[in-house]
């Protein structure tokens, strides 16, 4: 509730992360963004509608569809003393970008010996949901986080789509943002930060001793549901937001399952060579005799995201299939 | 955004001396920068012949790609170029590096895997950088250093500062979508950008023909709406002429501008090729071309050049090459506990 009495207005995930923007943009001369259809059109989501307007066609820049090209030249900015930050519109489309992601961004640094850190932020769209079908539906940023050299961030709340964002263009190396499409319309009362909000931490959203549900991105509301359900039945479970997947916050990890002694790593992403057997494997090799049962994971299943509303929900994780593996872990 | 004539802050081997503008003085200026452009192209040529003989003995290792035969094309736009200048190179970068004035000492080192390259020891003949003289490096990516460049001269006209950035590239990365991404870019937004593109006629056995539907690539490249034009890779003056010439229209602020160097590799793609896909004749032929033959038979026909002056040359740079091996082969070999330096800015990486 506000001073006065009134309602506090709602705020959705989208305005969140537009007010990011804007805040980094007045804060410093050198943050642009750039992307497809960033400017005039407000972004493809909806996310920098107004910015161009405020802020001017140089540093809300529209660019051409050459997703290499531009994410290069994000690069070649941030070396050259600028602070970009870079929209791509899916995941799937980042692709077209990987060789500049992979081969320059993450390894320019290392292979320079250590002469030239790349500054740069590049956001982007992940997940399904939306019935967009098999080429803007997929949840890759198990594979980036996978590389050496980048950080990887998945924010899931309010809190973090308006507050991660100054973090990361404080980070001296480049930061990838995976922002799930199912979350742009969530809407809710944003709180201020009790906290500076740090990008080294997992996050504790719901307290529990019985079962931990580790998960980040769009899973999490599944996840926060799923708690509803099995406290209805007697079940306690806490859930891990991992916020950042690279590096991960083996710590919350390993001590989460040191509480409850069960895991359930739930990732829209396909379940072989997943972020979730990541996760599983650490909980394994750092947390085995803590387990009294085995690791569960909920992961999408190994087939291109289907366009028909019924194929797709059965693709995905839900907030059953977590119940389920839950079940399964307590016994 | 212009500038009216180059601006020099430091001293720098690799940018010689103003030309003095006086009658009097034009001649022996003109013999003085014949005798520097010889020279750099000379240290390139030795160096480079030097990296032979340790490759064979086994001293340095990696792919290691020779750019004998081109050294025309990094001394000719090198000195069109100021030490402010951005440098965006490939992976046949021996000879950017050494006309953008990075000591050969610092070059060895690299190939050598030593703590006092310019990489220190991680990039190799493939990936020198050196952030204080601008020079970003060995993309060893064909075509991958092209975005970047691009990302280079936008940084640079959004801080309002008059550089250039010159990007070096082969004619197989015209073949690359990268290349025309970056081409339509850089022209849309009008970046002062030099896309320097020197066509040896292979894309490492792959024959211009065999693999480009159209040949003539200034031609393509100036359907991007960007100045365009081919120049004798083998001659270096012409391709410092032509060279002046773009990096003027570029800071005059007509965007970006497009060389085609002619060029040609007298040595096989990398230590690795048995060089089968071309003809013995048709490298004879252009040997008889050589850039550093074409320049010193210009300067000896014009009284520029004495065989004292050109064996004190070669005795100069003997032995900084000499000095450059031996310095290298004493220099210390980074820690095995240093592995994880640099992968981020903060540590090594505490989770891998």
């Amino acid at each position: 509730m506000g001073a006065d009495g009134t309602a506090e207005a709602k705020t959705t995930y989208r305005e969140a992360m537009r007010e990011a923007l804007r805040e980094a943009l007045r804060a410093d001369d050198r943050v642009f963004l750039m992307g497809e259809d960033v400017g005039r059109y407000g972004g493809c989501f909806g996310v920098s509608l107004g910015l161009l307007e405020e802020f001017g066609p140089e540093r809300v820049r529209d660019t051409p569809l050459s997703e290499s090209a531009f994410v290069g030249a994000g690069i070649g900015a941030a070396l050259a003393g600028m602070r970009p930050i870079v929209e791509i519109m899916t995941v799937n489309f980042s692709l077209l970008a990987l060789d500049q992601i992979l081969n320059n961004a993450a390894t320019l640094l290392h292979m320079s010996g250590g002469q030239l850190p790349v500054p740069l932020v590049i956001r982007m769209t992940t997940g399904a949901g939306r019935q967009l079908a098999a080429q803007h539906s997929h949840s890759l940023e198990g594979w980036y986080a996978h590389i050496p050299g980048i950080r990887v961030l998945a924010p899931a709340t309010l809190e973090d789509a308006r507050h991660m964002l100054a973090p990361a263009l404080a980070d001296p190396d480049p930061v990838l943002i995976f922002e799930h499409g199912s979350l742009y319309n969530v809407s809710g009362e944003l709180l201020p930060p009790t906290d500076p909000v740090g990008l080294d931490h997992a996050a504790i959203r719901r307290p529990g001793t019985d079962i931990s549900l580790i998960t980040y991105g769009g899973s999490l509301p599944k996840a926060l549901a799923a708690v509803e359900e099995l406290a209805a039945e007697g079940i306690s479970a806490e859930v891990i937001d991992l916020r950042t997947l690279r590096p991960l916050d083996d710590a919350a990890i390993a001590a989460s399952v040191a509480r409850t002694h069960r895991a359930v790593v739930i990732d829209e992403a396909w379940r072989t060579g997943s972020l979730a057997a990541e996760v599983s494997a650490r909980i394994a090799e750092e947390s085995f005799y803590d387990l009294d049962a085995p690791v569960e994971r909920v992961c999408s299943a190994e087939v291109p995201m289907p366009y028909a509303r019924r194929l797709e929900e059965a693709a995905l994780p839900q907030t059953a299939d977590i119940v389920a593996a839950a079940h399964r872990a307590v016994g | 955004m212009s500038v009216a004539r180059h601006t020099r802050t430091r001293k720098d081997p690799a940018h010689p001396k103003p030309v003095m503008k006086t009658a009097a003085d034009k001649k022996n200026a003109r013999t003085e920068h014949r005798r520097e452009l010889l020279e750099a192209m000379l240290r390139i040529r030795r160096f480079e012949e030097r990296c032979v003989e340790l490759y064979s003995a086994t001293k340095i290792r990696g792919f290691v790609h020779l750019y004998i035969g081109e050294e025309a094309v990094a001394v000719g736009v090198n000195g069109a170029l100021t030490p402010e200048d951005a440098v965006v190179s490939t992976y046949r970068e021996h000879g950017h590096a050494l006309a953008r004035g990075i000591a050969a000492e610092a070059v060895m080192a690299e190939m050598h895997g030593r703590t006092t390259g310019c990489s220190g020891g991680r990039g190799g003949s493939m990936h020198l950088f050196d952030a204080s003289r601008r020079f970003y490096g060995g993309s060893a990516i064909v075509a991958g250093g092209l975005p970047l460049a691009a990302g280079l001269a936008l940084a640079d006209r959004m801080r309002g500062l008059p550089h250039v950035t010159c990007c070096f590239f082969g004619d197989g990365a015209f073949a690359e979508g990268e290349f025309h991404e970056t081409a339509n870019l850089a022209a849309l937004w009008g970046l002062p950008l030099l896309l320097v593109c020197e066509n040896n006629l292979y894309a490492m056995g792959t024959a211009l023909a065999r693999e480009h539907a159209q040949t003539d690539l200034a031609m393509r490249a100036a359907s991007y709406g960007m100045p365009a034009w081919a120049v004798d890779g083998m001659d270096v003056e012409a391709v410092e002429q032509a060279a002046r010439r773009a990096v003027e229209g570029i800071r005059a602020g007509t965007g970006p501008h497009f060389l085609e160097a002619r060029t040609y590799r007298f040595r096989a793609h990398s230590m690795y090729d048995p060089d089968r896909y071309r003809a013995k004749v048709e490298i004879e032929q252009w040997k008889e071309r050589d850039p550093i033959s074409l320049l010193t038979d210009r300067m000896h026909e014009n009284g520029e050049l004495g065989d004292k002056e050109l064996a004190r040359i070669e005795q100069r740079i003997t032995a900084e090459i000499d000095h450059a091996v031996e310095a290298a082969e004493q220099a210390p070999e980074e820690p095995v506990e240093n592995l994880l330096h640099h992968v981020t800015s903060a540590s090594a990486e505490a989770v891998s």
